[in-house]
């Protein structure tokens, strides 16, 4: 546990990430509002960038269209923009630009242009913001063609993946919950109840995996989830070793287009899957990752797929009423001994 | 020409100039003279060009070998021409519509490789998958989204201006775009970044069917004052007044590194895109009487004036039976090319 406390936050990971981009490559742009020392950026991913590199760190008018599509236009001309939307329901605004023209470009010209941006997404709740500032709207954008939607969670080099994303050459939608930023990663191969595996390319997005038992035993549940999940997913799997419920957890960094080859694995090996997410569930990434596993799992299964995720509703502010509408540890818990029994 | 009530101070430079070869001598005279009749040659085989590959592409369209659909700018040559001619084609970078084949056709004068894109057919620009409206080759983008370039353009603007390339970025909008909200972010943005971005107006003053008048309050083209963007207004009669008043206009952002607004007011002779016409035929013969082209020819010899036609219908006729020839591509070709275009 030593080990954990000295490794680097979730905002350090990322923001030493961007100090380094930009130290090393001249073509790194970072924009957007409220970036600019001593503020630096609502979050402060971006402090001290601005100080640094003032010609290349921009702090925009309130305009998340343009944002976004001048990092279309700076990504065409040879660029690599960073750019910051404050929070991420404010992607709305910049959808046009994500979708009709960073992920049409490269593929409407026929494959004789890249648009190589990265836009950095604030998403989720429990902070109270409330309903405008508070949902998970990359639902909206895994699905579309020529993007990636990628979402850290604590146990993924935030700061490598964000490298990944800025050297990526199609347009990607980096997804960061809010929660997280002030977690230490936990990237160590073992503390004393939770062993990780990175899975796929580490310069890359790779799945995570999780367990609370040894290796030498046989999980009873696969858990699949991303993003602010662990900020839930690993207390509780703590908690479960008590009860011995051994819990195989599996954390894609890639949303979409989706690697599902570890996914239906871990699907396998236990035979009954929770698919959890902050969103709630309808028509949601769960959603596909359960399509996936009927088509692919089917015999294996020995109890339908528990998808579980927020109540359809907007986030309210309230703390309370926030709580209730968020998934839970509880609620966790009980999905997990609904798909056991 | 008429220049806006407030003319750009750029506008007083050109007077000077002129008056500097009025009392040149008698040679250099008739250098000038040369030079301009070259230039109304030049320019009347680009603006022929687009009104001849237009008018193939609706004839193409109505005898079904052609889907989708077209939009021309038939009477709206002189805008492309006289603009895209003022850019320096090696470095600047231009974005337009989804009416943009003029644009494309002065920038690359690649006949073949617009008619086949069009027809769909995989010898095209963009291998059939971006059609009429999404064109690219080199330095020039096209899209189909009303407005959404705007931003584009300005962040290719920054981009030129932190690599200190030179380069200027043009964007080419129509007045029904002005309704976008996009349009005002780029125009702010630009201006409070000081970004070489040049936008182009071309005021045909529909918005496909919609006139003018039931889409916008005040004067679209005094806009830009408020973001402190220097503007000028050019009715296109003649394709040189707008090449001139593009020369300036170019000058202005590139020396300066600052916007400017080029408003050219235009009309579309043609339908909005095929047989769509709902306008008034008398309105729309009142302005044929003062299409560009045609004002454009009388100032050459018949001679000449036929030869640059003869030679247009000719390279015409051989881009659509070479697009006719050639095959589309398939869709197992293209995934596979954006499957390795993305590693």
């Amino acid at each position: 546990m030593a080990h954990a406390l000295t490794s680097p936050t979730y905002v350090q990971s990322l923001r030493k990430t961007l100090h380094d981009v930009m130290d090393q490559d001249p073509a790194v742009v970072v924009l957007g509002e409220d970036i600019l020392d001593p503020y630096g950026g609502a979050f402060k991913v971006t402090r001290g960038l601005s100080t640094r590199f003032p010609d290349r760190v921009l702090t925009t008018p309130i305009c998340e269209g343009t944002i976004a599509g001048a990092s279309v236009g700076l990504a065409l001309r040879g660029m690599r923009p960073v750019a910051e939307l404050m929070f991420g329901d404010f992607a709305t605004l910049a959808t046009d630009q994500i979708i009709n023209h960073a992920a049409k470009f490269p593929a409407m010209y026929n494959g004789q242009v890249t648009v190589p941006l990265v836009i950095r997404m604030p998403m989720g709740g429990r902070r109270g913001y409330g309903p405008t500032h508070s949902q998970s709207l990359e639902r909206l954008f895994v699905g579309t063609p020529h993007i990636k939607v990628v979402a850290p969670s604590h146990f993924h080099d935030a700061g490598a993946m964000l490298r990944a994303a800025i050297y990526d050459a199609e347009p990607v939608i980096f997804v960061e919950n809010k929660v997280l930023y002030p977690q230490r990663l936990r990237l160590e191969a073992t503390d004393t109840l939770i062993s990780r595996e990175s899975v796929g390319a580490p310069d890359s997005y790779p799945t995570v995996v999780l367990r609370n038992y040894a290796p030498t035993e046989q999980p009873d549940v696969t858990v699949i989830a991303y993003g602010g999940m662990s900020y839930l997913l690993a207390p509780l799997m703590a908690r479960l070793v008590e009860e011995e419920i051994r819990v195989l957890a599996c954390m894609p960094g890639c949303l979409s287009p989706l690697d599902e080859t570890p996914l239906l694995e871990a699907a396998r090996a236990t035979g009954r899957v929770v698919v959890v997410e902050e969103n709630s569930a309808d028509f949601g990434w769960g959603a596909e990752v359960a399509a996936r596993i009927y088509g692919a799992c089917y015999a294996q299964l020995r109890a339908p797929v528990v998808r579980l995720g927020a109540a359809p509703t907007v986030i309210p502010a309230a703390k309370a009423l926030e709580d209730a509408a968020l998934v839970s540890d509880e609620s966790l818990l009980s999905a997990i001994m609904e798909v056991l029994s | 020409m008429r220049t806006d009530a407030r003319p750009p101070r750029l506008d007083r430079t050109a007077t000077r100039a002129a008056t500097a070869t009025a009392a040149a001598e008698p040679m250099a005279e008739r250098d000038a003279q040369d030079a301009q009749d070259a230039q109304d040659a030049h320019f009347y085989s680009q603006m022929y060009l687009i009104r001849r590959v237009e008018q193939t592409l609706l004839d193409l369209f109505s005898q079904g070998k052609l889907t989708g659909t077209v939009h021309t700018a038939l009477g709206q040559e002189a805008c492309a021409v006289g603009v895209v001619n003022a850019l320096d084609r090696e470095r600047d970078v231009i974005f337009s519509s989804h009416r943009a084949h003029g644009h494309f056709l002065v920038y690359s004068d690649d006949v073949g490789g617009l008619i086949a894109e069009v027809m769909g057919r995989r010898t095209g620009v963009c291998g059939g998958v971006g059609g009429t409206q999404n064109l690219h080759v080199r330095n020039m983008y096209t899209g189909g989204i009303q407005g959404g370039i705007v931003p584009c353009a300005v962040g290719a603007a920054l981009a030129e201006k932190l690599k200190g390339s030179g380069a200027i970025a043009v964007v080419f909008l129509g007045d029904g775009t002005m309704g976008q909200g996009a349009v005002y972010e780029g125009l702010n943005v630009a201006s409070l970044w000081s970004l070489p971005v040049l936008f182009v107006l071309e005021d045909n003053q529909y918005a496909q069917s919609t006139p003018k008048a039931l889409e916008h309050a005040g004067d679209i083209a005094t806009r830009p004052e408020t973001f402190a963007v220097d503007r000028a207004v050019v009715d296109v009669d003649d394709v040189r007044s707008v090449y001139e008043a593009a020369q300036r206009a170019v000058r202005h952002v590139r020396e300066r590194s600052r916007p400017f607004f080029l408003a050219l007011n235009t009309y579309r002779l043609g339908p909005h895109s095929k047989g769509d016409d709902t306008r008034s035929p008398d309105e729309i013969e009142a302005y044929r009487a003062r299409d560009p082209l045609p004002r454009l020819a009388a100032r050459l010899g018949d001679e000449e004036r036929e030869a640059i036609e003869g030679r247009v219908e000719e390279r015409v006729r051989q881009a659509v039976e070479a697009a006719l020839a050639a095959g589309v591509q398939d869709l197992a070709e293209f995934t596979e090319r954006m499957r390795w275009h993305t590693r």
